[in-house]
């Protein structure tokens, strides 16, 4: 008989299914056995979960964990780590390592490493074109029937400049049921930009990055979209704009999902007035409308997932001035708490809505067998446990991450993940990490 | 003074700027005399850290703190370690171990002042910081203002040129709106940055339109790579649009003075024998000015309660 485990008594908020009351959860060896109110375990491990939430694990659509290439900033596995402290149990790392995840070889390395590891689901991200250079086409088909099996492709960090391109790769995709996922960025716009273009970057002498340089390129892969009639996915919206037109697309039927970034809807350019460039990011932290837009994306679901864009930089290149650093910032560990302080907290979403955004919803946005709920009889058992009262100060000294650079370090929080389980194992017990 | 750096023209209250402009007025006096220096910070070492070239400025801060019996380094970036891709944080790092107590720095990125400020002890004084600001050339600029006016409330200048990419713009607006001065841009609307209008100043895209009102024409250098870089279609046209030559300067006020903070492009923002007017010009007055203003402030931060007393 495989090991039984009894989640007892938690409120169980399973968007997937609309279940939101409290309920146990019985899981038998690596998934979930029973669910309901009183269960009868004889021989199961009971963990109290009173006053806790249990929920599907979250699911990071947008991470960096920097293997292969940069592992002095973060490896596979210190970003799993980081991410099922997070109560993550599937992250979608993107291709811009070194090498370019363009092919199989680079895409199985990073699940197998991912599987080796065994504290999150791996589910790598392939790049559009070959080495992200915006040229020529990468080898999809070769990633999506790989062993890592593929379903989603992005030149993050490189939008795809040209129109032609981008066409080709929502229709080549297709054959695969697969996702692109662009970074919307008209890079004519934006040479040498280093933060959101407005009063702050005028004053700040720092050369801008206009919302419509977000815009016009979410506007123009919508209308591929409808044009082929292929998956796309936005990363990160940051303007209201961008927010605004998402919400006319799939109003009018387009096939589009998006993702918003935690620092997107908490901080707006204004932090920028430090020239820390723990703040610099891409797209760029941006003003109190926008930030208020995301907000009301995430709310109404135009916005269909919270996505952390963890992006961990190594002290020494973020220790410089302003315009020599990279942009990124780390994410995984902090977006539950954030979700709770500016979405819930606030009253733009419901607790259950807000789990949604960081579960069910990214779940839907790709094909990512087992997350994301819901939490019925067989499934994988993939669960986070939440505590949403506990306070918490983040110390970035104490981040799992092998870097330092978030912006929220010192920060209080409030919503701390206590466990996390990945097919019925826990990664993360008591807010530790198992290994 | 509040502040314990000079990074920003926004750091100094009107009653600070009195302060400096003051303590510049009777330092200046030092320099008439036979031997030009004055005991106060001797035993101090002040550190003029250029990561760009700007001999003017560098050696407007080495006399200034000089005449005060100041040592003074200067650590160029190149031929310095810099060049061999040592950061700022280990050369700010060096220079703390050496125990320098004022760091003068101009720097082609904006905001590296507020980095090293961050990573040293000593007093950080900004020369010139990317497209931001260049507070020590507004608070020379509003001395040399003062030499001509007897107050700065109600005194009408125009800024004029390339105020996008220009940290004497940033600076004496800042400065200039604080003593409550009125300022008027005079650019290209491609030349003027995003929201300008929250600056606190008029704006205006027509030279000939603004002159005749102003007490204070100041130019600013244009470059070409601008041009090049598509901001205005040529250098001929941006001098007839945007250039002061011997008919606009007809136009001013007879009392109205010419500024530039230097290096000119004579024959284009400036015409030869405006920059040269013995009436009009006090570009040299500013380059003069420019040592006592930075005495005073050397003094003001370096010298702490204990000198001022």
């Amino acid at each position: 008989m495989s090991k039984r485990t009894l989640l007892r008594a938690g409120r169980l908020v399973d968007p997937a299914s609309g279940h939101d009351g409290v309920a146990d959860v019985l899981l038998d060896g690596a998934v979930v056995a029973e669910v309901g109110p009183g269960l009868e375990a004889a021989g199961a491990k009971e963990v109290d979960c009173g006053g806790l939430v249990v929920c599907p694990g979250f699911v990071d659509l947008h991470v960096h964990l920097r293997e292969p290439g940069r592992e002095d900033a973060e490896t596979i596995e210190t970003g799993s780590r980081a991410a099922a402290l997070g109560g993550y149990t599937a992250v979608c790392p993107m291709p811009n390592t070194d090498p370019v995840a363009d092919n199989a070889g680079v895409v199985e390395m990073v699940a197998a490493r991912g599987r080796e590891v065994g504290l999150v689901d791996v589910f790598p991200v392939g790049a559009v074109t070959l080495g992200q250079r915006g040229v020529e086409l990468a080898e999809l088909g070769a990633m999506a029937r790989s062993a890592a099996g593929v379903d989603c492709f992005s030149d993050d960090g490189h939008p795809i400049r040209e129109a032609r391109l981008l066409r080709l790769a929502l229709e080549y995709a297709r054959a695969f049921d697969a996702v692109v996922a662009d970074h919307a960025e008209d890079a004519s716009l934006t040479d040498g930009a280093q933060m959101h273009e407005g009063e702050v970057s005028a004053m700040l002498g720092l050369a801008g990055w206009p919302a419509a340089a977000e815009e016009m390129v979410v506007a123009r892969d919508l209308l591929l979209a409808e044009l082929t009639g292929g998956r796309l996915h936005l990363c990160h919206l940051s303007t209201g704009g961008a927010v605004e037109l998402v919400r006319a697309a799939k109003a009018r039927g387009v096939r589009v999902t998006a993702e918003a970034a935690p620092h997107h809807f908490t901080l707006t350019d204004d932090a920028v007035r430090s020239y820390d460039p723990v703040f610099k990011v891409n797209p760029p932290l941006r003003e109190k409308a926008d930030v208020e837009a995301v907000r009301q994306g995430l709310a109404d679901g135009t916005i269909d997932a919270v996505a952390t864009d963890h992006a961990p930089h190594a002290r020494e290149d973020k220790e410089v001035e302003w315009s020599a650093a990279p942009p990124g910032m780390l994410g995984l560990q902090t977006a539950l708490g954030l979700a709770l302080a500016e979405l819930v907290g606030p009253g733009y979403l419901e607790l259950p809505a807000a789990i949604e955004r960081l579960t069910a919803g990214p779940a839907r946005c790709r094909r990512l067998p087992g997350h994301g709920g819901p939490v019925t009889p067989g499934a994988p058992a993939n669960l986070t446990v939440l505590d949403p009262a506990a306070h918490w100060t983040v110390d970035r000294a104490r981040l799992a991450s092998r870097a330092r650079n978030t912006p929220f370090h010192g920060r209080e929080l409030t919503g701390r993940v206590v466990h996390t389980l990945l097919r019925g194992a826990f990664t993360v017990r008591d807010g530790e990490a198992q290994r | 003074m509040r502040t314990k750096h000079l990074l920003s023209a926004a750091d100094l209250t009107a009653g600070e700027i009195t302060r400096v402009l003051d303590t510049a007025a009777h330092l200046a006096k030092v320099t008439d005399r036979a031997i030009k220096k004055l005991p106060t910070l001797r035993g101090r070492t002040v550190c003029n850290l250029f990561f760009e070239d700007s001999t003017r400025t560098r050696i407007s801060f080495e006399l200034a703190a000089k005449r005060l019996s100041a040592d003074v380094i200067n650590f160029s970036a190149k031929g310095s370690s810099v060049s061999k891709g040592e950061s700022l944080k280990d050369t700010a790092i060096t220079l703390e171990a050496m125990g320098v107590d004022a760091i003068v720095i101009r720097h082609g990125a904006s905001g590296a002042p507020w980095r090293l400020a961050e990573w040293v002890r000593a007093v950080v004084v900004n020369a010139g910081d990317g497209t931001h600001e260049h507070p020590t050339q507004a608070l020379l600029d509003l001395y040399t203002m003062r030499q001509r006016f007897p107050s700065f409330e109600g005194l009408r200048v125009a800024i004029v040129g390339d105020v996008l990419h220009s940290r004497v713009a940033r600076s004496n607006v800042l400065a200039l709106t604080t003593m409550g001065a009125e300022v008027t841009l005079v650019a290209p609307p491609t030349l003027l940055p995003a929201r300008v209008e929250t600056w606190g100043a008029a704006v205006s895209y027509d030279l000939d339109a603004v002159l005749p009102k102003q007490d204070v024409v100041m130019m600013l250098r244009v470059q070409l790579e601008r041009q090049r870089a598509g901001f205005f279609p040529s250098m001929r046209e941006y001098a007839r649009l945007y250039g002061l030559d011997a008919r606009r300067l007809d136009a001013m006020a007879d009392h109205a003075i010419v500024m530039h903070p230097g290096p000119m492009n004579r024959g284009v923002e400036i015409a030869a024998d405006v920059a040269d007017s013995l009436e009009r010009s006090v570009i040299a007055d500013q380059v003069a000015n420019g040592i006592s203003v930075r005495m005073a402030l050397l003094y003001l931060l370096l010298g702490g309660p204990e000198v001022m007393a």
